[in-house]
């Protein structure tokens, strides 16, 4: 029985060669190293879904099981894909090999291995499509860099394409504005057409295509795991919540990714939802059926991405609701921002989001008609309506991770922050290079936070840990908030190896530290049911 | 697909060597995975596997490690309610490991 390979110490990992291969890109061939890759997706999860050629069969192997016209649907689906988006057309024509973006990318930086650079990743690809679809490929083939699909090309492309998080911050240097992250989503759309996608991306799909959210959790586990949380808010305030699930005739329904009704310390970030939305009487709901705000379709193909995201607005329908708020989630912002309107919008059938509290309209939602809960909680800040004690986090010396999805996916960098001046008296940034849009990845969105590629991930998560160290050892810092449940959950696992000290939140846990609410007991313990230090030495202090 | 036979009969894993069918489990099969971990099974460790199984049969996922904890804490009384004790019982992670031995998938998405 196969068991998953641990990653090399830190020491080891750190040492990173830059060489390049001695011989052309084109004739070095790919090797699956252990570690680096995920496990094939059983052949169930794909019938769930009707996706194409469902079978066992394994990355590790050298047969793939694919179909004998396995070419012809790779080439007849670029063909389709370069019809129906033009931007894909224009990324394959574009780009001039300058470099620029060659070492932006945190899977390159980590590993050393020149096929991550966003460049040459996409000429993986591009070259391909030189070949099948333009003149030149075809008369001059390799002097044109053009290159017949081979079976092990094919290979290289999958092991490539999911050794890219779509994070985009290549994109932001790239002179010409190519997004690259559109060029592995192509990629594996196209790894997708011959059923070939990873089990830790296809469970999750077929999960929520069933269930409503990726870990499968059915209504009354969600029901369960929330009234847990508020089973540990009262211990903690004295006060006893009680959220409403499936209710009609709410104002909002709130959806969040489901990571945050289960993992840790994504039920932190929640229960400081469930206080913050208690304290403001909001009228909301949760949903056990849109009980998803993330979106893994996303990383098989667009089309998937579209059929699971119909739930929620079909639930706001079904409920009628005025407005959706959306929890700290990262690529569900990049879809509602860039995708959603074309695929199911306009939502005219509920009202533009306007806080009840503070009366503010959130026009830039207009359209999709969701906002995210830190803009909520900014504006709610904004106009001094929430009692905030941010002495309740002095034990904690806090930095800002920006989601790659909510930063450059939506522009979304004041807010975290604002609301975390506001809830915390110690906040350090990180380096300028590695925040906001130019931020560095987690190492392990898009699907890749599985345990089996734990290296990949510590490689690719290397930058991003290199920066909190910075500031771990220059100011003290040992929490490092976000707003993404990929985050949290890839950034406790990055911190622990590269950066022990340093330990991971959500924004709004630290809300639900800092919150006064009213009528509540004098707080002794933080979300986690840790003891406050100062209260401790207060008390004692009181004592003598 | 790989397999472990136990008892003379074969049963489907994946590559981390969970369970792929839950039902197919039976006590056996829990101690032939701690046997190749070179852990013998006590009867603090079924208590934990025990409570799995029941969970998964209401829930049809594992439960979060903090209802673990508090629901061991109720019935088993609070010095076993705690990470440390599960780990202790568990090395590799209560998690991981004790889903494992309880013929439980491994939960997948955001976490």
């Amino acid at each position: 029985m196969a068991k998953t390979a641990k990653p090399p110490k830190p020491e080891e990992l750190s040492k990173i060669d830059y060489r390049p291969p001695r011989t052309h890109w084109m004739d070095t061939p790919v090797q699956f190293k252990e570690g680096t890759f995920c496990y094939a997706s059983r052949p169930k999860y794909l019938e769930e879904v009707d996706f194409p050629n469902a079978r066992e069969w394994s990355s590790a192997d050298e047969d793939w099981k694919l179909p004998d016209n396995w070419k012809e649907i790779l080439l007849e689906g670029i063909k389709d894909r370069l019809k129906k988006y033009r931007s894909f057309q224009l990324f394959m024509d574009i780009c001039v090999r300058c470099g620029a973006c060659a070492d932006k990318c945190h899977f390159f930086l980590g590993s050393g291995d020149p096929k991550n650079m966003p460049v040459l990743r996409a000429e993986l690809i591009r070259s391909v499509y030189r070949k099948y679809f333009t003149l030149g490929g075809k008369l001059f083939g390799k002097r044109a860099g053009a290159r017949e699909l081979t079976y092990d090309v094919f290979k290289e492309w999958w092991y490539y394409f999911f050794q890219c998080t779509e994070c985009r911050r290549c994109s932001v240097f790239c002179p010409y504005g190519i997004d690259t992250a559109e060029i592995t989503m192509m990629g594996r759309e196209l790894i997708n057409l011959l059923g070939c996608n990873t089990d830790w991306i296809m469970g999750p799909v077929a999960n929520c295509y069933k269930k409503g959210n990726h870990l499968g959790l059915e209504p009354h586990t969600i029901k369960m795991n929330i009234e847990m949380m508020c089973d540990d808010i009262e211990e903690i305030t004295g006060i006893r919540i009680e959220p409403t699930f499936n209710r009609k005739g709410a104002e909002i329904l709130f959806v969040t990714p489901s990571g945050d009704l289960f993992g840790m310390p994504g039920i932190y970030t929640c229960m400081g939802y469930l206080m913050l939305f208690h304290e403001l009487g909001l009228d909301y709901t949760w949903s056990t059926y849109a009980s998803e705000g993330g979106n893994f379709g996303f990383f098989t193909s667009n089309e998937m991405a579209k059929r699971l995201y119909y739930k929620i607005y079909a639930e706001a329908k079904r409920l009628g609701v005025k407005w959706i708020l959306g929890g700290e989630c990262g690529h569900m912002w990049r879809l509602v921002h860039q995708y959603l309107d074309t695929w199911h919008g306009p939502a005219d059938f509920l009202e533009v989001p306007k806080s009840p509290i503070t009366g503010t309209v959130f026009e830039h939602a207009k359209s999709t008609k969701m906002v995210h809960v830190v803009e909520f909680t900014a504006d709610l800040i904004r106009h001094g309506k929430l009692n905030l004690d941010p002495s309740r986090n002095d034990h904690l010396r806090v930095t800002f991770h920006d989601s790659c999805n909510t930063s450059r996916g939506m522009g979304i960098f004041e807010e975290p922050r604002y609301i975390i001046k506001h809830v915390c008296n110690h906040f350090y940034e990180m380096p300028e290079d590695t925040i906001r849009e130019k931020t560095f990845c987690c190492g392990s969105g898009s699907g890749l936070n599985a345990g089996e590629n734990m290296e990949l991930r510590m490689r690719g998560g290397f930058p991003r840990a290199n920066a909190v160290k910075y500031v771990h050892e220059k100011h003290g810092v040992n929490m490092l908030a976000n707003i993404c449940a990929i985050d949290r959950a890839a950034l406790t696992t990055l911190m622990q190896y590269w950066v022990p000290q340093v330990d991971v939140c959500g924004v709004h846990e630290l809300v639900g530290n800092a919150l006064v609410m009213k009528g509540e007991k004098k707080r002794t313990q933080d979300l986690r049911l840790e003891d406050l230090p100062g209260v401790e030495e207060e008390t004692e202090e009181e004592g003598e | 697909m790989p397999t472990i036979e136990v008892d003379g009969k074969t049963y489907e894993v994946d590559e981390e060597g969970y369970l792929q069918d839950w039902q197919q489990w039976h006590e056996g099969i829990a101690e032939f995975m701690a046997k190749q971990d070179g852990i013998t099974l006590g009867e603090e460790h079924w208590e934990i596997i025990r409570f799995l199984r029941n969970y998964f049969e209401k829930y049809q996922i594992a439960p979060m490690i903090k209802i673990l904890t508090k629901e061991v804490a109720k019935s088993l009384g609070k010095e076993k309610g705690n990470t440390k004790y599960l780990y202790e019982l568990f090395p590799a992670g209560p998690a991981k490991q004790a889903c494992r031995y309880a013929g439980l998938p491994k939960p997948t998405g955001c976490v």
